[in-house]
């Protein structure tokens, strides 16, 4: 059962991003990222760990991708912008991609074997996650507040129009 | 006499103050300065001499060593000035002489617009002088020996708006580096065997036998050639009479009485390593004696006043060289210090009659003069008379002296030549007495009406250097007149270690002196046929030797010679090098670079688009890499 | 249950495929998105990584990227507002203003 959601999700996931990739319409690749949010926010579900599944999806495929949805409309174009057409530039791009790929994998494969399944412990639900927060993490976790109203006010300020005289 | 030590000092003092504050003092205050600054040492000079006197001979030298200047590993060269005999000798002529020419210079120097900046380089050349004949060592004595080489270039281009003083200048100083580059070969030489310049130890090594005769050789021949360069000897010579450049008092201090003989200083000084290698004193002795008719023929067919005295200057170095050359420093010494006195008043006298004429130097134009200068005139025939080698006379007695002891040291071909010249000496001077005073006027009528006596200013040097030029011989009378006779000889005795002095009988050196003396009057009266009493037989005899008298007035063409077959090779060779090595190979490295650099920076400003996928496409190559080398 | 390695290797995969729509895409806004996707990417290894070995540190960290990137996606969409505004366009090889 575990198994057949993951790769449901995964195949959903990957899909989403292929499609957003392969899409020319800006809103359809910001539709096609909110669907594999969601399937990430499942995955993250799938891994014990409710909390940031649900924040997953509230933040990121709620709020983030909502922002992306509004900025695309004011930016309002008429028709879609064709993908990247210069060949070295891609060539290059995808070559290096590929590489990148493959070491990844090779970095990963050693280590992993030790590391087994997932079965096994629990890492904790949202309370212990909240006590950490609140104790271990404390400092970073007043600094993002920090940063979070740094980028509020920022954002604002940013685009706020002049005021005619 | 412990001041001894402050002789140089004084006029550097106030060569330097001349130097950064002249601009801003009064000019009577730089002339009363710049004299008097000489005038002090002069006096500090003669107390010493007189110090010496009363010294005994095993205290000799007496060093005064004001610092340890160099120290490096062995290497050693201290500041030190020595008094002795020779160095207190020769601080006498220099400063005193130097005084008169300072004083004579006020009058002739009096309108000159760069009047402050000669008083600044006569002081400069004053300390330069007193520091080579003063130091203790051969690296002091370097230095004052390219301080004077310095100022004389300075000098000889003062009027460097012209262009042909300020090749003179440079020619000077070109001839005289070459010079020097065997005179440093020859310190180096002396440092390796002996481990330092200072004289006492050379002294030592050479009486301890330090020093092969091989080795002497070699070294005594470098100074010499060094020697050659400063004292304007065979093959060195051709910088003096383009000397000629510059101002009158300047030929009369530097070009006759004192840094031409800092050759003959230095060879007195090394005496011991001269007579150790007998061939390097037969060579001065050639070079002297060849160097002195060489240099008389040419003074024969001059027609500017200072270019015979600047070729008899050449031509009595030379004598003071076969002085030295045959063993006689002594006698070479004296020929120093007589010669500093009516060589440098023929120059000053020369010098007053251009001033009278308004700078008229050219003989031709003159004539009959001894009517218009009183001063000048008698003054002139003295040095005249004195140089001639007549009898009772300072020159005759130096003269005299050298020649007989060529003669004594079976020098006879040397002793031959010496007599040839004194001919030649007497006739050339006569000429140019007779030329300039005598007979009928041609001069040009501008002058003429402005045609004045010179000041007093300048003519009171004159008479007292006229003084001196009859009187300084009595110092140094002939030996045949008594052992004792010879003052000047046996003061410079702890320093000249007599040699083999051989001894004629009296009636031999009686028969000498008077083939001198005959000689003597022979030249003067031959001059006086050629140009008194019937003025056309020079032009007879020039008609029928015509290319004799070419040779001769266009100085054997060895400036032409020198010209074609050294400096233009030379000029060539760094041209071709210019074009070949440093413009192609030196600058076009610097030039490649930058332009390399300049290239690369081109091409790397292409990853530059401005676009942040190129960015962004730069960091994941790098990501690969990294990981790549991670991984590997 | 399920091996870690899967979830490491969909990791993987959802990371390269987000460089190469950075890559692809030339407007400002696609090519943002893809930085999201790999930001997501990094989040889903350490959740998993965290689950392997019982700790919860791991989702501490997710956390704090989840919250730096919606700030960051907030301030991000703002600078390219503005730059529409002024070039009227948002196709990246017309943001050429660092040239040379």
């Amino acid at each position: 059962m575990g198994i057949f959601l993951f790769f449901l999700l995964a195949i959903l996931c990957v899909g989403g991003v292929l499609g957003m990739i392969l899409s020319k319409n800006q809103a359809h690749n910001a539709l096609f990222l909110v669907l594999a949010f969601a399937c990430l926010g499942g995955l993250f579900g799938l891994l014990d760990a409710p909390f940031i599944a649900a924040v997953q999806i509230i933040i990121y495929a709620g709020a983030i991708m909502v922002l992306f949805i509004f900025v695309i409309m004011m930016v309002n174009l008429e028709q879609g912008i064709a993908p990247e057409k210069k060949r070295w530039t891609l060539g290059l791009s995808a070559g290096l991609a590929v590489f990148l790929l493959v070491e990844l994998v090779l970095a990963v494969r050693g280590t992993l074997g030790s590391l087994g399944r997932t079965g096994g412990q629990s890492i904790g639900g949202p309370t212990e996650l909240g006590r950490l927060l609140f104790t271990d993490y404390l400092y970073p976790f007043e600094i993002t507040s920090v940063l979070i109203i740094a980028a509020l006010v920022g954002a604002i300020v940013l685009v706020k129009k002049k005021e005619k005289e | 006499m412990e001041m001894f030590w402050l002789i140089p000092f004084i006029p550097g003092a106030s060569a330097f103050i001349l130097a950064v504050f002249g601009h801003w003092l009064p000019k009577k205050f730089v002339s009363w300065l710049a004299c008097l600054s000489v005038f002090a040492s002069f006096l500090i000079s003669l107390v010493s001499f007189f110090g010496l006197l009363k010294v005994s001979s095993e205290s000799l030298p007496i060093i005064k060593t004001l610092f340890h200047w160099v120290q490096s590993g062995t290497f050693q060269a201290d500041f030190a000035l020595q008094l002795d005999p020779l160095s207190s000798i020769m601080t006498l002529v220099v400063t005193g002489v130097g005084f008169l020419i300072h004083v004579y210079s006020v009058g002739y120097m009096g309108h000159d617009k760069g009047y402050k900046r000669y008083f600044t380089y006569l002081n400069l050349f004053t300390f330069a002088m007193l520091i080579l004949v003063m130091g203790a060592n051969l690296v002091l004595m370097f230095v004052g020996w390219e301080g004077v080489g310095l100022c004389s270039y300075l000098l000889i281009g003062f009027w460097f708006e012209k262009h042909s003083a300020a090749n003179a200048g440079k020619k000077a100083f070109i001839v005289n580096r070459i010079g020097d580059a065997a005179f440093i070969l020859g310190i180096f030489f002396l440092f390796l065997i002996v481990g330092s310049g200072d004289f006492r130890a050379i002294t030592g090594a050479i009486e301890g036998g330090a020093i092969t005769q091989g080795m002497a050789t070699l070294i005594a021949l470098l100074l010499f050639a060094g020697a050659t360069g400063k004292s304007a000897q065979i093959p060195l010579y051709v910088w003096l009479p383009d000397a000629m450049e510059g101002p009158t008092p300047v030929s009369a201090l530097i070009h006759a009485a004192t840094m031409v003989t800092a050759g003959v200083y230095m060879v007195s000084r090394m005496n011991l390593l001269f007579t150790l290698s007998g061939v390097a004193g037969q060579v001065v002795g050639l070079v002297g004696a060849l160097t002195a008719i060489f240099a008389a023929t040419m003074a024969l067919t001059q027609n500017d006043i200072k270019r015979v005295l600047a070729y008899s200057t050449i031509s009595q170095i030379g004598y003071m060289f076969i002085g030295c050359g045959v063993g006689a420093y002594a006698a070479g010494m004296f020929h120093l210090f007589t010669h500093a006195f009516f060589k440098s008043l023929l120059f000053l006298a020369a010098g007053s009659v251009m001033h009278a004429l308004s700078g008229e130097l050219d003989m031709r134009k003159m004539g009959g003069l001894r009517k218009y200068l009183p001063l000048t005139y008698p003054t002139f025939l003295v040095g005249a008379i004195a140089i001639a080698g007549v009898p009772f006379l300072s020159g005759f007695f130096s003269k005299d002296a050298i020649l007989t002891q060529a003669f004594s040291q079976g020098q006879y071909f040397i002793w031959a030549l010496g007599l040839m010249g004194a001919v030649l000496t007497a006739f050339y001077m006569f000429r140019l007495v007779f030329l300039t005073f005598f007979g009928q006027e041609r001069l040009d009528p501008h002058a003429k009406e402005h045609l004045h006596e010179s000041p007093r200013v300048m003519t009171v040097p004159l008479v007292i250097l006229a003084f001196f030029s009859i009187f300084a011989g009595y110092v140094g009378l002939p030996v045949v007149l008594g052992e004792k006779a010879n003052l000047f000889s046996r003061f410079l005795d702890p320093v000249i270690h007599p040699g083999q002095e051989a001894h004629l009988s009296s009636g031999a050196e009686w028969l000498l002196i008077l083939i001198s003396v005959a000689v003597a009057i022979c030249g003067i009266y031959i001059a006086y046929i050629f140009y008194l009493k019937s003025p056309r037989t020079p032009h007879r005899i020039v008609a029928r030797f015509p290319k004799i008298y070419k040779l001769l007035y266009n100085k054997y063409y060895m400036d032409e010679v020198y010209n074609a077959a050294i400096v233009r090779p030379l000029v060539k060779g760094s041209q071709i090098v210019y074009d070949k090595f440093d413009l192609k190979v030196i600058d076009g490295t610097i030039d490649g670079t930058a332009a390399a650099t300049g290239f690369a920076g081109k091409v790397l400003s292409l990853f530059q688009s401005g676009l942040v996928k190129d960015y962004a496409l730069a960091i994941l190559l790098g990501v690969v890499i990294f990981l790549g080398y991670l991984l590997f | 249950m399920i091996p870690v390695s899967y979830f490491f290797g969909l990791s993987i995969v959802l990371f390269v495929l987000g460089v190469i729509g950075f890559f692809v895409k030339r407007d400002l806004v696609t090519m943002f998105m893809a930085v999201e996707v790999m930001l997501n990417a990094g989040n889903l290894a350490f959740i998993a990584l965290a689950k392997a070995a019982g700790s919860p540190a791991g989702q501490v960290i997710v956390f704090f990227i989840i919250t730096v990137a919606a700030a960051e996606a907030a301030v991000g969409l703002a600078i390219i507002l503005l730059v529409f505004r002024q070039k009227k366009s948002i196709k990246a090889e017309d943001m050429r203003l660092m040239k040379g």
